[in-house]
């Protein structure tokens, strides 16, 4: 029962902060149609679409019906999943599912967002319960302020620690012509960009980003005849725990993060992620997260991650390197976001990533992360294994 | 396709405002009631797929409204936004794949928590469409004049459905709106938008629905009354109402042509001995009925006329009194599964049609059913 | 309790406090029936500044400083596509060419409008159409005004009103009204 897996193409947009020469429609059609181009197939191959974005960005119910023209969703199969900022590796994980079913050959899964159209803050606090959370809380980073003060507080991790991570993301974005933001910034410039929420600083936050990600998954069999660098989905797994924001508990680490990498290294035998894993692309919409979010998927035990930054154990050229891409922090269309991270993974597996290939890669991992700390994770091998 | 089972259904009672009931508390009604029906605990279900929509919700992630009442916690979990049988669908491959034996599909819905016509002209273009007003009920009142006009079916031919289906709710503890009515009392009913009237429309609805998936390795195990899935289709077509004929129903057809090459099924009408689906409003009854092969194009009003989709009819469709006695949006599809199963089982009661042994539930999303799934199931 | 006996100081107080409280609990008896069912009113407020895209913004263009209507025709399907876009769905392919096409045409169908909805245009009853504009392939949706009803039809033909202040938007035309009767 089920078929193995494969990412055999990729598409993105160039990713801006505001995409005002297209339409939604159009957006979509851009980064479905370099999928295709990488994949060498037309829209005829497709036998079937998933899609994804947060509705309240772009205000259009039923994105499904809506995107057709653009999406290549005329007479085929479609639907929509949404799960907030984990859209993008719910669609991931949709598109997988789709193919190792049985049901579909060749499944296109598309993740995109147009945050230019609306107020970002104001359409992101709808996420949280409108009588309990809503009256009192404030859009997506007093969240996350309020982690990284938890973490500072129990393991002496420092601001400059954190700004590490923008350093890094920032300057692997550098090598990735799709990045939002292009340009490098030092440990300094963080500190000494304006406080959002204590400690969350300008620079240590995600911008918001106009793009759309198109990736093409292939069942077994199909995927070999479609390319000879196909990126092999070896397990996946989700944990969306959290309701109120205060049932999450408020000590250092990504619960939901550790419960689904265990699953997932239980599934695939890995015992020591460091060692075993060649490269990471996460979704740390923050910075301190690119230090807690690591400890919770065991790279070092709790309070051991500024360590591990500091050495360049995470930079490009290092035993692993997380976010050759540039991550969240360069670019940030959330609801292809997450897809982005797989289609990263997968570009790093096929050897297709130019600039910003990391060497020899075997085994890579993509995690989602959004709504209430809710976490997703996928692993991706060159070899169909398993 | 390897048989998938559906173990275990729950339904709340469909109704205008459940006003003491949160999102979470409709869900988790709905999932106690599947998991006692079937006999299973929440730590046996392997995975779930929630259904729910953002816009009508008032929620940027609806999802998280009810993780926890739908017993997500520690599990995978994923939302599929649009009509719970594309829940059903979804969670249907996701067994499939391998990796899971049992999928959980929850769907909830309080259209009184809001304005119909302000949501669902959120699903036009806000380029060419938005502005001009358009919503569910004036979209599909240029669909229904289309399909009537081109085919010669007429008002008192629609007006039927909604006789049949409202006196077939009658049956149904679950259903909004039994109603004993005439084909007077609907012609005579406030005309919404021509040739749409009060009566030929679907009501505002609250409601939960959930149904536990399991694959055959499973169900044998577990399962006490097991309804197979034989076979599943989806499809799209245009979306701006302008480049599609809205008299034809090209993406229903071609769904109902894979589910039924799935299942084997090559004279429907024959072959299927009871059928839930998609009535947002009686003209939709008639034309769903030919774009799934019950009758020829063009003859749906002459098949109500026939009686043989009443009660104790060749194929009764609706007796659950379909969605134009309750429709709780979203949920409404995957309620069409949960009758459909019932039906089945034998367990339908006083709606229990007769030697039911294939049963097809329907459900549709976008504007004047611009996507259609189509799921045929039997004992 | 750890120390084997009662509980003292401040473990006592508690214990005694979370029994006060389920007796309350138990007090309340069956309290789903007489609980008083409040509701908690609210607006989502999230303005949209949405990009038309260059093809809908030179259609817009057309339609503001020109009065005139234009489409695209699919070069794999040949149709024109009325209002103008960039992507022709059904042929997944780029257009290529502009085309004006007639401000007259023909309803396909059409319905009137009896109810209000505050997100109308205009107050009922009003009508919607479906309108094959002469030289178009594909209908435009559009609102129906300026006669009686009454008389409507499908294969009515009818002319764009455009509004005296256009500001490049699909409501620059005010509706299609119904000729000759």
């Amino acid at each position: 029962m089920g078929k193995r897996v494969a990412i055999v193409g990729t598409g993105q947009t160039y990713h801006k902060s505001a995409r005002l020469d297209v339409n939604g429609m159009e957006l979509i059609n851009e980064a479905v149609t370099r999928a295709l181009e990488d994949a060498r197939l037309t829209i005829k191959d497709i036998d079937a679409i998933v899609i994804g974005n947060m509705d309240h960005f772009e205000g259009i119910n039923y994105v499904d019906t809506w995107s057709v023209d653009g999406s290549g969703g005329f007479m085929k199969p479609i639907l929509k999943v949404t799960t907030g900022g984990t859209t993008g590796t719910t669609v991931a994980m949709a598109g997988y599912y789709h193919a190792a079913s049985g049901l579909f050959d060749t499944v296109l899964a598309i993740g995109w967002e147009k945050n230019s159209e609306s107020d970002t803050t104001g359409a992101i606090i709808t996420a949280f319960d409108p009588i309990w959370d809503r009256p009192a809380f404030a859009g997506a980073v007093a969240g996350l302020a309020v982690e990284a003060s938890v973490y500072m507080h129990q393991y002496g991790v420092t601001e400059k620690d954190a700004a590490r991570v923008s350093v890094r993301d920032r300057k692997h974005a550098t090598n990735n012509p799709h990045a939002h933001l292009k340009g490098e910034i030092t440990v300094e410039d963080v500190l000494r960009s304006p406080m959002l929420s204590y400690p969350v600083k300008l620079l240590d936050m995600c911008p918001r980003t106009d793009g759309a990600c198109a990736v093409i998954f292939a069942s077994e069999g199909r995927a070999e005849k479609i390319t000879d660098k196909p990126a092999w989905v070896w397990a996946t797994a989700t944990r969306h725990n959290y309701v109120y924001i205060g049932d999450w508990e408020p000590t250092a680490g990504l619960k939901t993060l550790e419960s689904a990498s265990k699953e997932v290294y239980r599934k695939v035998g890995i015992r020591e992620p460091l060692k075993e894993i060649d490269v990471m692309e996460l979704y740390l919409p923050y910075s301190f997260a690119g230090l807690s979010w690591i400890e919770s998927l065991g790279l070092c035990k709790k309070g051991g991650a500024p360590r591990l930054l500091w050495d360049g154990v995470t930079d490009m050229g290092g035993e692993l390197p997380i976010n050759p891409s540039g991550g969240v922090i360069s670019s940030n269309p959330i609801g292809a976001t997450g897809l982005i991270r797989v289609a990263e993974a997968a570009t790093q597996i096929r050897g297709k990533a130019d600039k910003r290939q990391v060497p020899d890669v075997k085994v890579a991992l993509a995690t989602g992360f959004g709504g209430c700390f809710w976490s997703d994770i996928m692993i991706l091998g060159k070899e169909k294994k398993l | 396709m390897e048989s998938i089972a559906i173990i275990g259904v729950g339904q709340t009672k469909y109704e205008r405002m459940k006003k003491g009931d949160t999102f979470a508390d409709m869900i988790f009604e709905a999932v106690s009631k599947a998991l006692n029906d079937a006999r299973m605990t929440i730590q046996e279900i392997d995975n779930v797929v929630t259904v729910s929509n953002d816009f009508w919700d008032g929620r940027t992630i609806s999802s998280m409204a009810v993780m926890d009442a739908c017993g997500a916690f520690e599990k995978n979990v994923s939302t599929v936004e649009g009509d719970g049988t594309f829940g059903v669908l979804y969670g249907m491959m996701r067994i499939l794949s391998g990796s899971f034996g049992t999928t959980l599909v929850a769907a909830h819905s309080k259209g009184s928590e809001s304005k119909a016509s302000l949501i669902t002209n959120g699903m036009f273009d806000p380029i060419y469409q938005r502005a001009l007003g358009l919503d569910a009920v004036t979209s599909s009142a240029l669909q229904a004049r289309q399909y009537m006009q081109k085919y010669g079916v007429s008002e008192e031919q629609s007006a039927r459905v909604s006789v049949k289906n409202h006196g077939n709710a009658r049956n149904n503890p679950y259903a909004q709106l039994p109603m004993d009515i005439s084909v007077k009392d609907v012609m005579a009913s406030r005309m919404l938008a021509d040739p749409i009237k009060l009566l030929d429309a679907s009501p505002i609805s609250d409601g939960a629905a959930a149904v536990i998936l399991a694959s055959e390795e499973r169900a044998k195990k577990i399962a006490q009354k097991p309804v197979w899935i034989k076979g599943v289709g989806h499809c799209a077509e245009a979306y701006f109402l302008g480049d599609r004929d809205l008299a034809e129903c090209p993406s229903l057809e071609a769904a109902a042509k894979k589910a039924y090459g799935m299942a084997g099924i090559t004279n429907p009408f024959q072959e299927i001995d009871v059928a839930e689906i998609y009535d947002a409003f009686s003209y939709m009854e008639l034309l769903w009925s030919e774009g799934l092969g019950f009758c020829g194009r063009g003859q749906g009003g002459k098949l109500i006329e026939s009686g043989k989709t009443q009660m104790r009819g060749q194929l009764p469709i609706n007796p659950s009194g379909g969605v134009l006695s309750a429709h709780p949006v979203l949920v409404a599809g995957l309620a069409r599964v949960a009758e459909c199963v019932l039906q089945l089982r034998q367990e339908a009661g006083a709606r229990q049609v007769e030697k039911a042994k294939t049963a097809l539930a329907h459900g549709i999303n976008g504007p004047c059913g611009q996507s259609h799934c189509v799921i045929v199931l039997s004992k | 309790m750890g120390n084997g006996g009662q509980p003292r100081g401040k473990d006592s107080k508690r214990l005694r406090a979370q029994e006060a409280g389920e007796e309350r609990g138990k007090a309340m008896g069956k309290w789903t029936e007489e609980v008083e069912e409040l509701v908690h009113r609210g607006r989502i407020k999230v303005p949209y500044t949405w990009s038309v895209g260059e093809a809908g913004s030179r259609f817009f263009v057309e339609l503001r400083d020109h009065q005139k209507i234009w489409g695209t025709r699919c070069p794999a399907c040949k149709r024109v596509l009325v209002p103008a876009r960039k992507l022709c769905g059904q042929c997944f392919c780029q257009t290529n060419e502009w085309v004006e096409v007639s401000d007259q045409g023909t309803v396909q169908t059409f319905t009137v409008v009896r109810y209000p909805s505050e997100v109308q245009p205009q107050k009922p009853p009003f009508g919607y159409g479906i309108i094959k504009l002469d030289g178009a392939g594909t209908g435009m949706t559009h609102l129906l005004s300026g006669s009686d009803p009454a008389n409507w039809r499908i294969g009515m033909r009818v002319q764009a009103v455009f509004k005296e202040k256009r500001a490049g938007n699909i409501l620059d035309i005010a509706y299609f009204r119904p000729l000759g009767e």
